[in-house]
């Protein structure tokens, strides 16, 4: 076994230790580059963004395990956000953050069903979802264009707000991830995702019933992006009708840097939330350069596309 | 047989759609003329030329999220290239237009060979990449494409028969039928269908793979440059036209995972899906209603079209 085997090896066994190290040198890149932005304000606010894309990431990372993808959790996130807005004058708060979540709730639902009974792979059926929802976030907005918008100082506190140098928004974040990461590995149900995406007809054989999980996994897709959205609301503060589309392909990115494999059976979310904070770190360094907006846009697909492949390369066995 | 008679099938079942949605069309506005339909074919221009690259790629067993962004790389050319300059010079453009789209898919290809990450993996990357090389080539929507290609793609030759349409047709036909017909053909349907058993047989994988994204890459320049034409200047940023190609593609027959369907049926749908928004604005339904039916329609298609799968294996 050559050294570099081994090494892809330990790699391919902790996929999570590359990364960190990645994380690490493009921090020390970008504290070399301007000394001394390495500090609790900058920290901060790199995972207050990171919060919102690293749950959406979570929607991309549990689909991909059974080798499917979420590509409604942009527009999942974006409907829920404006519904709560919009609602809070009229209803108040707590209602309107329940009732926002009822369309995420639907969206995944149907996304379910679509791959579970009619076969649909997942990416058609969410892109299709996705069209749909939408088109019903543009009608609705004007039926409720007289009642204004209002995002309630609760989720701007969780959103914005930093507590004895924590972001408020790690308060939902961490026993979220928590959660995710017993779920993937420790409970019936994670399993059942990382052997249906391993090999649909042997988890079929040893008793996996494929659509229940799917129905599940896609409903609860669907009401993760829903609150993913309202983080991001109470971060931005601005609600509009395409406010978390634009932050669709980097989730896909960051549970695909992170080492999740998109045919399914293999990654994690530790890795995806690392994936996450190495995009947002990536997006400031490139921020920093003053390049024109076309090399930054250039670099940022470049990158992704070479870290994929030497990690590709390191753990293929 | 089985095979090629289903997909006979679905393309006949999506002319039956449109005769039923041009006889809807008839009822609701008595007085469609040939104009309305010459507008109509002026607008799906782009989205039938980015249908037809998505579709190739999709037949080749991937799929090229890129699709879009290659289109503002070609339209943003086209237009700073052709400012101000004369009829022979906008031709030669034009042609190095479609040389640099047959090279950026190629590019595509030839990464995803290279370092095996999974197609719709690279071609996200590339999405990017294409659209800073857009964004560098032109900062700001901007230059001028020339006067005589604007007209190229308005009226029509006879009545119902615009010039647009005979455009995309024409476009097409003029890349994908010879290579249907040639080794290349056989061989992207080949590796789309088993690419092991493709390989048994002595297909080149690998240079399969690049030419089926050159060529995606040529249709999306097509794409762009017609779009260019459209609007008269080159826009950096994509347009929708990612999700509207892979929805198309799907609609018409095209299967994920490769080497079932052909271009006829997403070409179809492109036509399917423009008809259906220009009749819902014709009914004065909201504008917004539209994307709601557009993806309504293609969840229903595609969902009838899974069932009938699953029914059609269990007997």
């Amino acid at each position: 076994m050559s050294a570099l085997a081994r090494i892809g090896r330990f790699l391919g066994d902790n996929p999570v230790i590359p990364l960190l190290i990645l994380l690490a040198l493009l921090v020390g890149v970008l504290e070399f580059m301007r000394p001394g932005i390495l500090n609790e304000r900058w920290i901060g606010n790199t995972v207050k963004f990171a919060i919102p894309l690293a749950m959406l990431a979570a929607c991309q990372t549990f689909t991909m395990y059974t080798g499917g993808i979420d590509l409604s959790a942009g527009v999942v996130a974006t409907v829920s956000a404006f519904v709560m807005a919009t609602l809070v004058p009229v209803v108040g708060t707590g209602p309107a953050i329940l009732l926002a979540l009822i369309p995420a709730l639907l969206i995944g639902l149907v996304n379910g069903i679509g791959v579970a009974f009619a076969n649909v792979h997942p990416l058609i059926m969410s892109l299709g979802t996705g069209l749909i929802g939408t088109g019903c976030l543009q009608v609705y907005q004007r039926f409720v264009i007289a009642t204004g918008s209002e995002v309630p100082p609760f989720l701007t506190w969780l959103g914005t707000g930093v507590t004895w140098g924590f972001p408020n928004s790690l308060l939902i974040f961490v026993p979220f991830a928590a959660l995710l990461i017993y779920a993937q590995s420790r409970t019936g149900f994670g399993r059942a995702l990382y052997a249906i995406g391993s090999n649909k007809e042997a988890a079929r054989l040893s008793g996996v019933r494929a659509w229940q999980v799917y129905l599940l996994l896609y409903t609860l897709s669907g009401l993760v992006a829903g609150i993913a959205g309202l983080l991001y609301v109470g971060l931005i503060r601005a609600p509009s009708l395409s406010l978390v589309n634009p932050l669709l392909l980097p989730s896909v990115a960051a549970a695909v840097i992170g080492g999740t494999s998109i045919f399914g059976g293999r990654g994690s979310y530790a890795g995806t939330i690392v994936g996450a904070l190495i995009l947002r770190v990536l997006d400031t360094l490139l921020t920093l350069m003053r390049m024109p907006e076309g090399m930054r846009v250039l670099l940022f697909g470049l990158i992704i596309l070479v870290v994929t492949a030497i990690y590709v390369r390191l753990t293929d066995r | 047989m089985i095979r090629v008679l289903r997909n006979q099938a679905w393309v006949l079942g999506l002319v039956g759609l449109l005769f039923a949605l041009a006889l809807v069309t008839k009822a609701i506005q008595p007085t469609y003329s040939a104009s309305g339909f010459e507008s109509l074919a002026r607008a799906a221009l782009p989205f039938a030329f980015a249908t037809a690259g998505m579709a190739v790629a999709i037949l080749v067993g991937g799929i090229d999220l890129s699709v879009a962004s290659m289109m503002a790389v070609a339209s943003v050319t086209a237009a700073v290239l052709m400012e101000g300059a004369g009829v022979g010079t906008s031709i030669g453009v034009v042609f190095l237009v479609l040389g640099i789209g047959l090279a950026m898919g190629a590019i595509n290809g030839a990464l995803i060979v290279v370092t095996k990450v999974p197609d719709i993996v690279v071609t996200l990357a590339m999405l990017y990449v294409w659209e800073g090389v857009a964004l560098l080539i032109l900062n700001a929507p901007g230059g001028q494409v020339a006067p005589w290609l604007q007209q190229l793609i308005r009226g029509s030759v006879l009545p119902w028969v615009p010039n647009a349409l005979i455009l995309a047709v024409v476009g097409v036909a003029i890349v994908w039928v010879p290579i249907r017909r040639s080794k290349l053909g056989l061989a992207i349907y080949a590796v789309g269908s088993d690419p092991l058993a493709a390989y048994r047989s002595g297909v080149n994988i690998a240079g399969t793979r690049i030419a089926a994204y050159a060529i995606c890459g040529l249709f999306s320049a097509m794409g762009g440059l017609t779009l260019a034409m459209s609007t008269g200047i080159g826009e950096p940023i994509p347009g929708p036209y990612l999700l509207a190609a892979v929805a198309a593609a799907v609609l018409g027959g095209v299967v994920l995972g490769g080497g079932i369907g052909g271009l006829v049926g997403p070409l179809l749908a492109v036509l399917i899906l423009r008809l259906v928004r220009q009749d819902l604005t014709l009914a004065s339904v909201d504008p917004n209603v539209t994307t709601i039916v557009e993806g309504t329609i293609m969840v229903g298609v595609v969902m009838l079209g899974g069932i009938l799968a699953l029914r059609s294996r269990r007997s």
